[in-house]
């Protein structure tokens, strides 16, 4: 791949993306890759966001399920724009 | 079957039992903790000997002393050591230890300090600590097939790049290699929670994942329902997980499991240091996800090599087995190179297949099996922690 991705996607069902360059500033028009196949997309970063955090990859609602590796990795108990930095203020373990 | 990595081959050393080592330690090994003092004295005296101080021993217990007992017997004959001088407060715990180790055929010998005091067991301990090393260090490295190492896993300070990167590296490793013979091992009970339907599954039959389910329920019931606070997310995730993006526990747990690959499948549960019985294949351990802990307990259960997919960069080593560092965090690459062994950030950059990664962790365990050391071992990471189920009476 000629191109360096800014963010990983593990599955086509995932909502969220991960951030694999360091110093990933609001605006950049991110070169996004689906490790499952390696097919692309392009999404514009919504906030500055630190290596290895997540992205939404769509607009996801209080009460919605992250989905990452195609799993239920937890809820969101806050609204996310899409494009926006999705960790511990906004998403949530089910477990406890 | 054979594939491109049926002929590797190692340079280690071959046990009276058959077993193979990749490393020729002579330990000196506390039976307890007061006599740490005896055992440090006797590693100062004779150089090329290894004391391994530890914190407990007395006045444990039941199924406690149990795993005392086996971390003791089990990291003495591990095959990564050729000798064992064994230093307790009085003979009979001694002896149990120095018994388990004998089983392996190797030279071992035990002092108690009752009635002898600090002195005079430092004094004949170490008449004996010389005496094998001297055993020890004519022992020479034979050719021996990749398919007789035993190599376990655990990851640590992860991250999202673990799971994006270094576990999948692990697991590549074990889909080529289980099929060649080797012994693996994974564990980390607490840090399976959030994927537990997919481990389950992940055993070679049902029975076997029902067994592996109600151990794990077990110590969620046990232990994390019973001494929970208001959640577990102080700890599981920990706060350096959180710093590096992981935001879950089953987000955790999913990028843990990566590291048994896409076809490996367990074919049996150990009891923390437990020695697998039913043969080649993966095996899963019941342990703490404590790094320390964890690949103590994995080194007691004869497991010679350790793989360690790290993400933010945990520095963990071990006395007697080599833990291999991989990571795919460029960050981590470049603010803790001197921890990494296998650098596998190509994966992100999206220049390296994992394909490509698992056969470079593949070429680094035959180089560390054949003796190099790892940065672990060259920076003196030696923690040795003792897995401790209950208070002592």
């Amino acid at each position: 791949m000629s191109n360096i991705p800014h963010l990983l996607v593990h599955d086509h069902e995932d909502n969220v993306g991960v951030v694999v360059v360091e110093g990933l500033k609001a605006g950049t028009e991110m070169f996004c890759c689906v490790t499952h196949d390696n097919s692309t997309f392009n999404l514009t970063a919504g906030a500055d966001v630190p290596i290895g955090h997540k992205i939404a990859l769509k607009d996801l609602e209080e009460g919605d399920t992250a989905i990452k590796y195609g799993e239920d990795i937890g809820k969101i108990i806050a609204d996310i724009p899409k494009g926006g930095h999705v960790h511990t203020h906004n998403c949530k373990t089910k477990r406890w | 079957m054979s594939s491109k990595y049926s002929n590797l081959t190692i340079q280690g050393y071959r046990r009276d039992n058959g077993r193979v080592g990749v490393r020729n330690h002579v330990l000196i090994l506390p039976v307890d903790d007061i006599s740490n003092a005896a055992v440090e004295a006797v590693a100062n005296n004779v150089k090329g000997t290894l004391a391994i101080p530890h914190a407990y021993g007395r006045l444990q217990f039941g199924e406690d002393l149990d795993v005392h007992f086996r971390t003791m017997i089990g990291t003495g004959a591990n095959p990564n050591v050729a000798a064992v001088v064994v230093i307790g407060i009085e003979p009979e715990w001694t002896k149990v230890i120095v018994d388990g180790i004998a089983a392996t055929g190797k030279p071992v010998e035990g002092f108690s300090i009752e009635q002898n005091g600090d002195f005079e067991t430092i004094r004949k301990a170490s008449w004996k600590a010389k005496e094998f090393v001297h055993y020890a260090t004519e022992l020479q490295r034979e050719e021996c097939s990749i398919s007789e190492l035993w190599v376990s896993t655990k990851c640590g300070e992860s991250d999202t790049t673990t799971g994006l990167g270094s576990c999948p590296t692990v697991g590549n490793m074990y889909d080529k290699l289980l099929p060649e013979g080797i012994y693996g091992c994974f564990g980390e009970t607490s840090e399976i929670t959030g994927a537990e339907h997919i481990c389950k599954k992940r055993a070679i039959n049902e029975e076997v994942g029902e067994r592996w389910y109600k151990m794990w329920k077990a110590y969620q019931d046990d232990v994390i329902f019973a001494h929970q606070t208001d959640d577990l997310s102080d700890s599981q995730p920990t706060k350096g997980n959180i710093l590096g993006g992981l935001t879950t526990i089953e987000e955790k747990a999913l990028g843990n499991l990566e590291k048994i690959g896409r076809s490996s499948q367990y074919i049996d549960i150990l009891e923390p240091a437990e020695q697998p019985n039913s043969g080649k294949g993966l095996y899963f351990m019941d342990t703490s996800s404590a790094a320390a802990e964890c690949v103590t307990l994995m080194a007691a259960g004869g497991y010679v090599i350790h793989t360690f997919p790290t993400g933010q960069g945990n520095v963990v080593g071990n006395p007697i087995v080599p833990v291999i560092k991989i990571t795919a965090n460029p960050r981590t690459v470049r603010t803790m190179s001197e921890h990494v062994d296998v650098d596998v950030s190509g994966i992100l950059r999206r220049d390296q297949t994992i394909d490509e990664a698992g056969d470079a962790l593949i070429e680094m365990i035959c180089r560390t099996a054949n003796g190099r050391n790892t940065a672990a071992e060259a920076l003196g990471h030696r923690e040795f922690s003792m897995t401790k189920l209950y208070r002592s009476a």
